[in-house]
């Protein structure tokens, strides 16, 4: 438990050292608390909102579970997909990374048009921004595997299948969650672009969407405690998959069992 | 030898339109290296392994041991003669254990890979683990494992693909030598209670005649039979037996020769 304590304490007091220097900046500054709220505001604020912060978690963790849930999917079976086939390489890895470009406000108004004002316009946007590194590290763990150990299944007879199922696709995931953990650190942000480039109906629209309201609205502070939320849900994001990786893949775990 | 029929029995090889054991006939074979340069691995190679034999082909390093083997297992065809075996499989240099898969689960491979479903494989491969002193490792991942108890289950998965004919490739050329002398011990326990037609490269002379009824040795590059000696002593043998001594200094005398 003391181990445990002492591994976090240096962000802990890394974060607690900024808040300090930010808390400084803005008691002394001239800076206004519209423009830069002291840190103290923030906490206030986020205790006056909980619900609201809270509700509005719950629907951008959706957008970001599901989301990131399907980037992975899609971004794993391209990669397989990219893996078996030259021809699918050549045509289809292009256009993903493409796709990196594509600015997302611009596609964001039609796909309200295609699927309305519900979670469906969102999950796409993220998906979009989130599917990429998953294919890159799926293709390269999938090549990863020793050439001779893939020779050793076809003398026992492997089919090209079951070379896949035994020798390559067990490589191929230690690789892909460290694409996942991309993919979810991105996936954070995805949400808030999502969320500020489609419409959305209803009473909550997500903590992206209320950053920006917010912002607009003059109500600073407020904006600022729902990033925190955003922060750290991201961070909460990223060490439950180190937790999965484990779990998933132990065998790639370093010996002391260290978390990243 | 009464064991030998039982298992036999229990076992029995399948039966094979290709006659028995292994049969090569003035085998020649080039095959092209990194640099596209034709290496000439095999020429005029004759050599007979029948039922149930252990044959040792000893030779430098580079006289085409690997290549032979090859052709044996199928994984290329002879450019000069034939080669006419029971099918056969190849155990590697390295063991190339999936580090995904416990030590059980590594040596079913095979079965697996034949269609069977995981727990049936499971405990065929127990049950073998049993009758081969490895009882208890059964769940160990490949990297708790020493580097004999990795040939060991190497060799177990081997034994499990089914196939009459076994093709080592320097099995024990990565161990220590007390490892080693532990492994000769294991190898001629385990093809006594399950035995196949062997064919054993190794460029250990000593090797070759504790474990081999018959030592083909053959010359650097390309590859030719200079000699070939029959070990007709009982089992189990020891290095420091006076007759494997005396075999060994005729093989060393024949080898030199040979490298000349």
């Amino acid at each position: 438990m003391i181990r445990r304590i002492l591994h976090f304490l240096p962000a802990v007091l890394l974060a607690l050292a900024l808040l300090g220097a930010w808390e400084l900046y803005v008691d002394l500054g001239t800076v206004s608390s519209i423009v830069l709220p002291a840190p103290h505001e923030v906490a206030a604020e986020a205790w006056n909102n909980a619900g609201l912060l809270g509700a509005n978690l719950e629907l951008t963790a959706q957008e970001v579970g599901l989301g990131v849930l399907l980037a992975l999917i899609l971004g794993f079976v391209l990669g397989v997909l990219i893996h078996l086939s030259p021809l699918l390489r050549r045509a289809v890895y292009p256009l993903a990374v493409g796709s990196q470009a594509v600015p997302v406000a611009l596609i964001g108004v039609l796909h309200v048009f295609w699927w309305g004002f519900g979670v469906l316009p969102k999950l796409f946007v993220i998906v979009l921004i989130c599917f990429f590194p998953v294919v890159v590290t799926t293709v390269d763990g999938l090549s990863s595997v020793d050439p001779d150990q893939l020779k050793l299944l076809r003398t026992l007879g492997a089919s090209r299948w079951q070379a896949l199922r035994f020798g390559e696709l067990p490589a191929a995931v230690p690789a892909a969650l460290s694409g996942a953990r991309i993919a979810l650190a991105v996936g954070v942000i995805g949400a808030y672009i999502a969320e500020t480039s489609t419409a959305t109906s209803g009473p909550y629209a997500g903590l992206g969407h209320q950053i920006n309201a917010d912002i607009n609205a003059l109500q600073t502070p407020r904006a600022y405690a729902a990033a925190v939320v955003l922060f750290v849900f991201a961070i909460a994001c990223f060490y439950t998959l180190a937790m999965a990786e484990r779990v998933l893949a132990p065998w790639a775990q370093k010996p002391r069992g260290e978390v990243h | 030898m009464q064991t030998q029929e039982k298992s036999r029995e229990r076992q029995a090889p399948r039966a094979s339109g290709a006659g028995e054991g292994v049969r090569l006939e003035d085998v020649s074979h080039a095959y092209r290296d990194r640099r596209g340069t034709k290496v000439q691995a095999l020429a005029g190679v004759s050599l007979r392994a029948p039922r149930g034999s252990v044959l040792a082909v000893v030779g430098p390093s580079g006289c085409g041991k690997t290549t032979l083997l090859e052709l044996i297992c199928k994984l290329q065809e002879p450019d000069v003669g034939a080669v006419v075996s029971e099918p056969a499989v190849l155990m590697p240099q390295r063991d190339l254990l999936l580090p995904w898969l416990s030590a059980v689960d590594n040596a079913a491979l095979a079965l697996r890979i034949g269609g069977d479903a995981r727990g049936r494989a499971r405990t065929r491969g127990a049950a073998l683990f049993a009758e081969l002193g490895l009882a208890g490792f059964e769940q160990a991942r490949p990297h708790e494992l020493s580097g004999g108890m990795r040939q060991r289950v190497a060799f177990v998965r081997t034994l499990l693909s089914g196939k009459p004919v076994l093709c080592l490739d320097e099995p024990f050329g990565a161990l220590d030598a007390i490892t080693r002398q532990e492994m000769q011990e294991w190898l001629t326990g385990a093809l006594v209670r399950e035995p196949r037609t062997v064919v054993l490269v190794t460029h250990d002379v000593e090797e070759a005649i504790v474990l081999a009824d018959r030592v083909a040795v053959v010359s650097p590059r390309p590859g030719r039979v200079v000699a070939e000696l029959t070990v007709d002593l009982p089992r189990p043998r020891t290095r420091t037996n006076p007759s494997v001594v005396a075999l060994r200094e005729q093989a060393l005398h024949t080898l030199q020769l040979g490298a000349r």
